[in-house]
């Protein structure tokens, strides 16, 4: 039976092949990106094992701890875990309950996380070369943690299934996950600095976590390499402990969800006004805006955009402190404009099929064009104010206001013209309405990226005028350049955003049926 | 039962009172290697009930598509109330009123703003929408549903909203593919006497469906679909010619094939 299952899924997976060459493409770049990434790994624990072996034992534990923490929170938050054989479509099979374990669990490692896993788990051989007990131990021990990262991970999934069949959850976790994402790189650089200390509270960190889930099977062959034979049989007794507490546990939570399959959502909470559309003009674009303005509130796609926002200025201001200069931050106001404008740019793609509510009725272009930019610019507008006016103020340099100002409400109107004629004719793939906003469909990158790149870059071409401005005072320190540039930006910016909505609602009229179908081909 | 000609005129029906709701003639469309529409021409007479039959993939929604204008057609022209929906899509739009299968609706919104959504859309006055979208909702039975998501409507209850999006502007034609399906008996029948009350105050309407039964009692003309061709139209007691209309269909569609291999299945 479980020979079976495992069977299931590599047909599945080979299936999905042919059904689109573009999922083998993903699967083999995928495949080829996890080999780099053992290879990589494998060198490092090949060095790690000339190190002195406290240390390498520390850095494994860690490491270790830090990838079964990942299999147990990352699927429950993002991803969800892997449900090419989902537990819910064998209840009407009479399969023994621990082959159905068994089965699903060992199927993990048909894909490239957790193959992945396995290798470097096991591969933690490879730093224990010195004492060849430790690493004959440590290639059971990988095997069995990497067991173990599965196990969690369907444990956590089943549990917060409940949690997570909940939209409003699921949207809110989806948005927040970006925090931690952005944030790794600025921290791991603070982090970096104090690294010197680190060494001295590390080791007892990870002397801690051996006696946890999370690290104990890799401290197995450092107990071995350091001879404390005693240790070592206690803790391996405790990991397997853990391991089979885990499967037992996720057991008991599979056969409670098969038995009373989850209700489905329960009705959302109630509102009873017409929200934005009592608010904005009775008009096309009145009602287009007002739609729009209610998807960003609770589109989480949208609202990884809005996160930024804020982010932003932090990230700038880590950086900063490295280079010693805060120079950057003046031009946050700009770069604020340029994301949240670029924002719009695949509004059509984010429809998706919803689409052909506009399509049928008879929407016209520069209406759907104008409302999208006036429902951005409702909070776009005071968002970049606040980020031109703020970082020149805060930083004493009240002389740059005039310039940074007209440069950041120029980008803002000119991205949003340039947004406009883009979605209106570029349209690419995008995660559906509902899905994860990091989920970007099979085949989407090429022309994701192109069309990206070629949006932002004719938006940074159409504000060289105003940058130029910026440039010359910071060069010259004459204040005229400034005070022009608040006059330039607008302006330019102005026309711009004009001649994009009239071109782009040319464009759109032209090619409604053909948005139409691109959006149903997205699908 | 009235063949339209096979060679489409370049001229359009004359917006006369008796014009044809939709006028199609040579609608044709390929995907790829596949004919999905192989040249249809068809009227649809004002103020008639018409169904549009044919099994799975038999091209009666990229034909419901292009009529109302959602898919550009490789050949052919249709015509509603005398306006070619290819030259003139926005004025062609204003007349109909359409429930399209297979896509999404704009479902973060709740039930109360998307019809009201589709109204404003629709350039008309808040006052009027406000009315019209409190008549349909009760109507329809999704009073009580009315400020929640879409996102978290059952099926038949999405397939009602976005029904009422069709009507709100008061449409001349509607154009409704697949109207009930996963739709309960008690809203279908409430839909089919919305439907008839309509059609008898001078509206008309093309409806896609599978259910033969259905289409034999709800509407006055039918029109036969396979393979992207047309097999038949006409009224419908002309086309079902004294049989059940499902044993016309089956005769003209063939493809039935004998349960008798199945032996085994038999538990006695």
């Amino acid at each position: 039976m479980v020979a079976h299952l495992l069977k299931l899924k590599a047909t599945l997976l080979r299936n999905g092949f042919r059904r689109s060459p573009w999922q083998l493409v993903g699967v083999v770049l995928g495949g080829l990106y996890g080999l780099s990434v053992v290879a990589l790994l494998c060198a490092g624990l090949f060095y790690l094992g000339g190190t002195d072996p406290a240390f390498a034992g520390t850095v494994l534990v860690l490491a270790a701890s830090a990838a079964v923490l990942g299999w147990a929170l990352i699927p429950v938050l993002a991803t969800g875990v892997d449900l090419t054989l989902d537990p819910a479509r064998f209840t009407t099979f009479t399969v023994k309950p621990w082959e159905l374990v068994a089965g699903l669990l060992l199927s993990g490692f048909i894909g490239v996380p957790g193959a992945v896993t396995l290798l470097l788990f096991a591969g933690q051989a490879l730093a224990w070369r010195q004492a060849p007990a430790a690493a004959v131990l440590a290639v059971p021990c990988g095997v069995l943690a990497a067991v173990l990262c599965l196990a969690l991970a369907r444990l956590t999934t089943t549990a917060a299934s409940a949690l997570t069949a909940s939209r409003r959850f699921r949207d809110v976790a989806g948005v927040l996950l970006i925090v931690p994402l952005v944030m790794l790189g600025p921290v791991l650089t603070l982090v970096s600095e104090g690294f010197g200390d680190a060494m001295a509270w590390l080791p007892r960190v990870a002397a801690g976590l051996g006696w946890t889930p999370l690290g104990s099977f890799a401290a197995v062959p450092a107990d071995v390499a350091a001879g404390a034979w005693g240790t070592a049989a206690a803790r391996f007794a405790l990991s397997l402990a853990y391991l089979a507490a885990v499967v037992v546990l996720w057991k008991r939570a599979l056969e409670q969800a098969l038995e009373t399959p989850p209700q489905g959502p329960r009705g959302g909470r109630a509102t009873g006004g017409l929200g934005p559309f009592a608010r904005f003009p009775a008009t096309p674009w009145g009602a287009v805006a007002a739609r729009c303005l209610v998807y960003w509130r609770r589109d989480p796609r949208y609202a990884v955009a809005i996160i930024m926002v804020p982010l932003l200025p932090v990230m700038m201001w880590i950086g900063s402190t490295q280079t010693g200069s805060t120079a950057i931050l003046l031009w946050l106001g700009p770069i604020v404009a340029i994301l949240l404008a670029f924002s719009i740019s695949a509004d059509v793609s984010y429809d998706s099929t919803a689409f052909a509510l506009h399509a049928t009725s008879g929407v016209r272009g520069v209406h759907d064009r104008l409302g999208r930019v006036v429902a951005c610019a409702v909070f776009a507008l005071p968002a970049v104010l606040a980020a031109a006016v703020l970082p020149p103020v805060l930083l004493g340099e009240v002389r740059l206001l005039p310039g940074v100002v007209g440069l950041s409400l120029g980008a803002l109107a000119a991205g949003f013209g340039v947004a406009s004629v883009a979605s209106a004719r570029f349209t690419y793939a995008v995660p559906q309405p509902g899905d994860s906003p990091f989920k970007n469909p099979p085949g989407a990158g090429m022309r994701m990226v192109v069309v990206q790149l070629a949006t932002m870059s004719v938006m940074g071409l159409l504000l060289l005028p105003p940058a130029g401005l910026l440039v010359a005072q910071l060069v010259t320190g004459n204040a005229a350049f400034g005070w022009a540039g608040l006059g330039v930006g607008p302006v330019l910016g102005a026309v711009l955003l004009a001649a994009g909505l009239r071109l782009g609602g040319r464009w759109f009229d032209a090619r409604v049926p053909e948005l139409m179908q691109a959006t149903v081909l997205n699908k | 039962m009235t063949m339209p000609p096979a060679t489409p005129p370049t001229t359009p029906p004359a917006a006369s009172p008796s014009a044809p709701a939709i006028a199609i003639r040579g609608l044709g469309k390929r995907f790829a290697d596949k004919v999905a529409v192989n040249g249809i021409s068809l009227d649809v007479p004002a103020g008639s009930f018409y169904g549009l039959v044919g099994p799975n993939g038999a091209g009666k929604t990229t034909a419901l598509s292009m009529a109302t204008g959602l898919l550009r057609p490789d050949a052919g022209q249709v015509w509603v109330h005398g306006t070619d929906v290819w030259t003139d899509p926005l004025a062609a739009k204003a007349l109909m009123g359409v429930l399209a299968d297979g896509v999404r609706l704009f479902d973060r919104l709740t039930g109360r703003q998307l019809v009201t959504y589709a109204g404003l859309l629709r350039g008309m006055d808040r006052d009027t929408v406000a009315a019209r979208a409190g008549d349909l909702l009760r109507v329809l039975g999704l009073e009580d549903a009315a400020g929640k998501l879409v996102v978290d409507y059952s099926a038949g209850m999405t397939k009602k909203i976005a029904l009422a999006t069709a009507l709100i502007h008061a449409p001349r034609v509607l154009v409704l593919d697949e109207p009930f399906e996963a739709v309960d008996p008690v809203s279908a029948a409430n839909i089919r006497e919305i439907l008839a009350d309509y059609v008898a105050h001078g509206g008309t309407v093309v409806v896609s469906s599978h259910v033969m039964d259905l289409v034999q009692r709800m509407c006055s003309h039918v029109a036969v679909i396979a393979g992207g061709n047309l097999l038949a139209a006409g009224t419908v007691d002309g086309v079902r010619d004294g049989r059940s209309l499902e044993d016309r269909f089956v005769e003209l569609v063939g493809g039935r094939s004998s349960t008798e291999g199945l032996s085994w299945l038999h538990t006695s």
